[in-house]
């Protein structure tokens, strides 16, 4: 039968597009949810073990290449790693949280991953979400929307990284696509 | 003759001819000029005809405010009604027609209605078309829908695309005149984020016409400051609440095609808001100020002076304050002709005046007009004294007469999130009330005004202005009825008076009335002049009878840039599953299930679509069919208390379900009434699976979240919403496991998988859960993979299956096979007055437990009663198809006289399984009625009868699932 390894596929394939900024489907990556209370002792090693990260502060990411630690809420954390050392990782949260109250879920492929990159990638943005990119702090992640849809993103290397959910992956590609459009950039003068 | 002047013209340039059309005749024009200083350049004075009498009418204004130059511009999928033509700036090939004319702008039969004005007085519609009643729906409104409207609608797709974008700032100033160049500078220098909006195409607003000023070092200065952005050609629209204002940005109205977004709307979020919106001009109210030739005095300063464009070579100017006299200079200095300048003031003493004096310019004190002579365009004047009834002195002979009766500050974004106003008498006008201003969340003031905007600088240094509301003042009737008020709504200032007189003491009622105000300028021009009429009518204060409310936006913002981005494709975000395409790719009709698109059926060759459904059904019957079931809501519930949370959130008891094993559920909200159903799966001792329906799983996600936030926010208990993470495939059917085997990784057989539980394993190599349910009556598997290997898992159980005869199903045949097994779905068997008693599933209700939400409300004596209507099956007596939603008649009629009713169909379908018409009903203590007969009524009118039957059609033991 068929090798389920070369069957994972991302929400849009790795499908892009070059505007004014560029817009690519990054993915597949590995996410998982991370609910537990804060003040857990056990909870910074749990996740320096899955990630290596430290606990990101309150709406803030701790980023390092493929691994990140992200807080979503105060009691969520979204743990970010190679999708294929999510069970791993799932095994390793368990065991050092035995003793504790939580729930960490595999959401790898709950979620599609986008990149926009660029000068001009906050410009893409601003068209979509009603968070002040210009206040966004180094490090801050935003939990917000995109037009229609919830999103979460944050800047990285020369851009921005959005999450959003998998199923309005092509609603995503096409409001990105539409913002992106040369000709259209918000500091254009005509 | 309106004509261009052979020299200046500060924003044209004459190296750049531009060619453009009015109704069809081809004009020229400059770079910079403005349609309507290019129309005027071409002496085309008459632009349209007014609403309602169809008078000719000319350019007025050359700002927002013009209330008659609308125009059609361009054609097909760019055409849009109603434009400016004071605000479009002109292009190459750009494309105008005149408005509300038949069967030409110079021969126009409507203009029938002009003679028979008396017929036609304010508050005509409301006297003529109430009676008779029948009248309204066939003779009147088809009439008034023909005649009604100015432009045209477009009725191409619009070949533009449209965006929207958010903007931050401390400062937001709008308006790029020179006050609101200085409060952005000050803001700037303060360190602000400062946001500078300016509608036209120009900074320095009326300064450089006005004052010669020189704005270009100013502007300069901000561009070069970090902490400024700045936007010429964008309105702002209207002032919300929290500092919130929408901005209408005109990207690429003048370069057509060019590929740029055509409009954007900005969405800004402002600390402060500076209204540095200036000031409107008033006209004056004599007789036949509406010909065309006669406009606002500063607006033919600002022809002449920007667009190097005369209205005439002899214009009279008629005015109550010394402003005007700036234009009486402006045409002199152009080498112009002023006829002479009428004022209605006993003595005219000002140094303007004394300029326009020294310059040779004839002015007369204490003088009006008592009416404008011509036609088509301005001929003449006819003077009279202002203190008199208009007695002819002497006619004057001009091409252009320039009205000034003061200035308004623009006060509408200080009022739309409710700024109060104050009268200045002084000015004759309303200014901003610094003491009552639109209010932030913490009680500071959210919008000020800078400028004229604030009444600031308006008259200043010159000699007091006289206001001059009806001129002359002892005009009678034959003179007030041709002096319009509203030009674009054909008000004049008789039909104000007659609102008077019939009693509408409110300037709300008597605007809706009379329609003053109500075109699409928002009564720009016609506001205070026609409530000062109204005040003298009912010999009131003007501050006593108020304004009418101003609401955004400021100037019409398309409904495009309203819509933005979303059309076409981003329309609305439509959720796809993983194995969207391939359905696609299958041929499948797609229906919404909230955001959702699911397959409905799969046609083949030529099939309608029942007649897929009915194929599909009975191949998942025979053979196996596959669903594709991702759209379930899938909530994982982990914790110490799960348990015990699931035993309140669901009628049942879930605490005591074994790990492995699998229960159906039903969740009610607080009132008792059923909310959602799903199957239960219990992972481990601590977690839970719990299934939601397709458009249930962020309502049912959100009210545990709400419970355990909020109510039992001690229990341990964490929730997460993994619905997405997961493909799920139902593989239906006596050959359903016969697929699986195929597939292999994994013992499916009754005694390793029994009904009702579920395993993990692999099957061709994918990493599966696997649950044993069923909502069709069959053998039945739902396979949830992770959602990356969705699209490939469902090709290998297509594969798989082939020589099976496996065929995908949709929503229709699910539909159908749950009804013929009597399963309720929630949305048809539920509308949020049923309960889970009504439906007969009494057996999924914990009697055992003390508490569960809706326990408490179920006990309700209305619940609780014998006589709901309660869930039974329905067979026709002639085998026929029930109308859905059809109700059972019982003998007579209710208070109201309505036909009484003993129940009502709920789901109904043609089963192809029993080859006749199936459905499900609630009906008046219907369990105890089985056998009896009841009618239910059908569309065409008459009734059929159905018999009472068990809901459960097909397979009553429940043999075929548990194999």
């Amino acid at each position: 039968m068929s090798d389920p390894a070369k069957t994972v596929q991302s929400a849009l394939n790795g499908a892009g597009y070059d505007g004014f900024a560029d817009i690519r489907e990054g993915g597949p990556v590995g996410m998982i949810t991370l609910r537990c209370k804060p003040d857990v002792k056990a909870l910074p090693k749990a996740v320096k073990a899955a990630t290596g990260m430290a606990m990101p502060a309150p709406r803030r990411i701790v980023k390092d290449g493929a691994f990140g630690a992200a807080w979503m809420a105060p009691d969520e954390l979204l743990l970010i790693l190679p999708y294929d050392q999510v069970s791993n990782a799932l095994e390793t949260i368990a065991k050092a949280l035995k003793a504790d109250h939580h729930l960490a879920a595999d959401v790898s492929d709950a979620r599609a991953v986008f990149r926009i990159t660029g000068a001009k990638a906050a410009q893409v943005l601003a068209k979509l979400t009603p968070a002040d990119l210009a206040a966004l702090q180094p490090g801050e992640i935003r939990r917000s929307r995109a037009a229609q849809v919830a999103a979460a993103f944050w800047a990285e290397d020369g851009g921005f990284s959005l999450v959003c959910f998998r199923s309005v992956a092509p609603y995503m590609m096409g409001l990105l696509t539409h913002s992106a459009q040369p000709g259209s950039e918000l500091d254009a003068t005509p | 003759m309106s004509t261009r002047l052979a020299k200046g013209g500060r924003l044209i340039d004459r190296s750049a001819a531009t060619e453009f059309t009015f109704n069809g005749r081809r004009m020229r024009g400059y770079a910079g000029d403005t349609l309507a200083s290019a129309l005027l350049a071409n002496d085309q004075m008459l632009v349209g005809r007014s609403f309602k009498y169809h008078r000719p009418r000319g350019i007025v204004a050359a700002g927002p405010e013009e209330p008659n130059a609308l125009v059609n511009l361009g054609s097909g999928a760019r055409l849009e009604p109603n434009q400016r033509a004071t605000m479009t700036e002109l292009f190459d090939g750009l494309e105008a027609a005149s408005q509300n004319h038949w069967p030409s702008l110079e021969y126009d039969v409507g203009v029938v209605n002009n003679t028979l004005a008396r017929f036609l007085p304010g508050g005509f519609y409301y006297k003529t078309f109430i009676h008779p009643r029948a009248f309204w729906k066939h003779v009147f409104e088809p009439i008034i829908r023909q005649s009604a409207g100015l432009g045209r609608a477009p009725k191409d797709r619009d070949a533009d695309r449209y965006e929207q974008a958010y903007a931050h700032c401390d400062v937001l100033v709008i308006g790029g005149g020179i006050a609101g160049l200085e409060a952005a500078l000050q803001a700037a220098k303060a360190k602000k984020r400062v946001i500078l909006l300016e509608q036209t195409p120009h900074w320095g607003g009326r300064a450089p016409v006005d004052h010669g000023t020189e704005v270009g070092p100013l502007v300069a200065e901000l561009a070069a400051m970090d902490n400024v952005t700045m936007r010429l050609r964008t309105t702002g629209a209207g002032v919300y609440d929290h500092g919130y204002v929408l901005a209408d940005e005109r990207i690429a109205d003048h370069t057509p095609g060019d590929g740029r977004p055509r409009q954007r709307l900005w969405r800004i979020r402002a600390g402060q808001i500076i209204a540095a919106t200036g000031a409107i001009e008033r006209p004056l109210s004599f007789a036949c100020n509406d010909i065309p030739g006669v406009m606002l005095a500063a607006s033919v300063r600002d022809y002449v002076v920007n667009y190097a464009t005369s209205p005439g070579d002899r214009t009279v100017i008629v005015t109550n304050n010394d402003d005007a006299y700036r234009t009486a200079l402006a045409l002199h200095g152009a080498g112009l002709h002023v006829a002479a300048v009428l004022d209605v003031r006993a003595q005219v003493t000002g140094d303007l005046p004394a300029q326009v004096r020294a310059a040779g310019i004839r002015v007369e004190a204490g003088r009006a007009i008592a009416k404008v002579k011509g036609g088509k365009r301005v001929t003449g004047v006819q003077v009279c004294l202002q203190a008199g009834e208009g007695a002819v002195l002497e006619e004057i002979a001009c091409d252009a007469v320039a009205m000034s009766g003061g200035w308004s500050p623009a006060v509408h974004l200080y009022s739309h999130c409710g700024g109060k106003l104050m009268w200045d008498a002084d000015h004759a006008m309303f200014r901003p009330d610094p003491a009552k201003p639109p209010v932030n969340h913490d009680g500071n003031a959210m919008v000020s005004c800078v400028g004229a905007a604030n009444g600031d600088g308006i008259g200043a240094g010159e000699a007091p202005m006289e206001a001059a509301w009806v001129m002359p003042q002892g005009a009678p009737i034959a003179l007030r009825s041709k002096m319009w008020l509203d030009y674009q709504n054909d008000v004049k200032v008789s039909d104000v008076q007659l609102a008077a007189r019939e009693g509408y003491e409110s300037v709300e009622h008597t605007k809706r009335y009379t329609t003053l105000g109500m075109a699409t300028d928002q009564g720009k021009l016609s506001n205070i002049n026609g409530l000062a009429v109204l005040s003298q009518a009912l010999n009131e204060d003007i501050p006593q009878v108020g304004t009418t409310t101003f609401r955004p936006p400021y100037t019409p913002v398309t409904l495009g840039a309203l819509a933005g981005e979303a059309r076409g494709d981003i329309f609305q975000p439509l959720r796809r599953t993983p194995m969207h395409e391939s359905h696609e790719a299958a041929g499948a009709y797609f229906e919404p299930v909230g955001l959702w698109r699911r397959p409905y059926t799969f046609p083949r060759n030529g099939e309608n679509h029942a007649q897929a459904v009915e194929r599909e059904v009975i191949n998942t019957r025979t053979n196996v069919g596959l669903l594709d079931a991702s759209t379930l809501g899938k909530i994982i519930v982990k914790g110490p208390d799960a348990g015990r949370f699931l035993d309140m959130l669901y009628t049942g008891v879930m605490s005591t379900l074994p790990v492995g094993k699998c229960r159906y559920g039903l969740m009610c909200n607080e009132q008792g009434f059923l909310s959602d159903d799903g199957v239960v799966a219990r992972i481990s001792e601590d977690t839970f699976l719990c299934h939601t329906t397709s458009g249930g799983a962020d309502r049912i996600h959100g009210w545990m979240e709400d419970w355990l936030q909020c109510e039992w926010w001690d229990w341990q208990v964490y929730t997460a919403n993994v619905t997405e993470q997961y493909a799920q495939v139902a593989v239906v059917g006596p050959k359903a496991r016969e697929l699986l085997e195929t597939l292999g990784g994994m013992d499916v057989s009754k005694e390793a998988l029994p009904f009702m539980q579920w395993a993990d394993g692999t099957l061709g190599g994918f990493p599966v859960r696997v649950y044993r349910i069923s909502f069709s009556g069959e053998l039945s598997y739902e396979i949830a993979v992770p959602a990356s290997h969705g699209a490939a898992f469902w090709a290998a159980c297509m594969a798989a299956g082939e020589s099976l005869g496996v065929m995908p199903y949709g929503t229709e045949a699910l539909h159908i096979m749950r009804a013929e097994k009597g399963f309720i779905m929630i949305g048809d068997e539920t509308d949020g007055t049923v309960i889970p008693q009504d439906l007969g599933l009494g057996w999924a209700i914990s009697k055992k437990k003390e508490d569960y939400l809706g326990k408490r409300g179920q006990a309700r004596n209305h619940l609780s009663s014998p006589d709901r209507w309660q869930l039974v099956g329905l067979e026709t007596l002639d085998g026929s198809v029930l109308p859905d939603g059809s109700y059972a008649v019982a003998p007579g009629t209710n208070a109201n006289g309505q036909r009484n009713t003993e129940g009502r169909v709920t789901s109904t379908y043609y089963s192809p399984t029993l080859k006749r018409g199936i459905a499900m009903g609630l009906v008046h203590k219907g369990p105890e009625r089985m056998g009896q007969t009841v009618e239910f009524n059908t569309v065409a009118g008459g009734t059929v009868k159905a018999r009472i039957v068990d809901p459960v059609f097909y397979d009553k033991e429940g043999a075929k699932q548990n194999v």
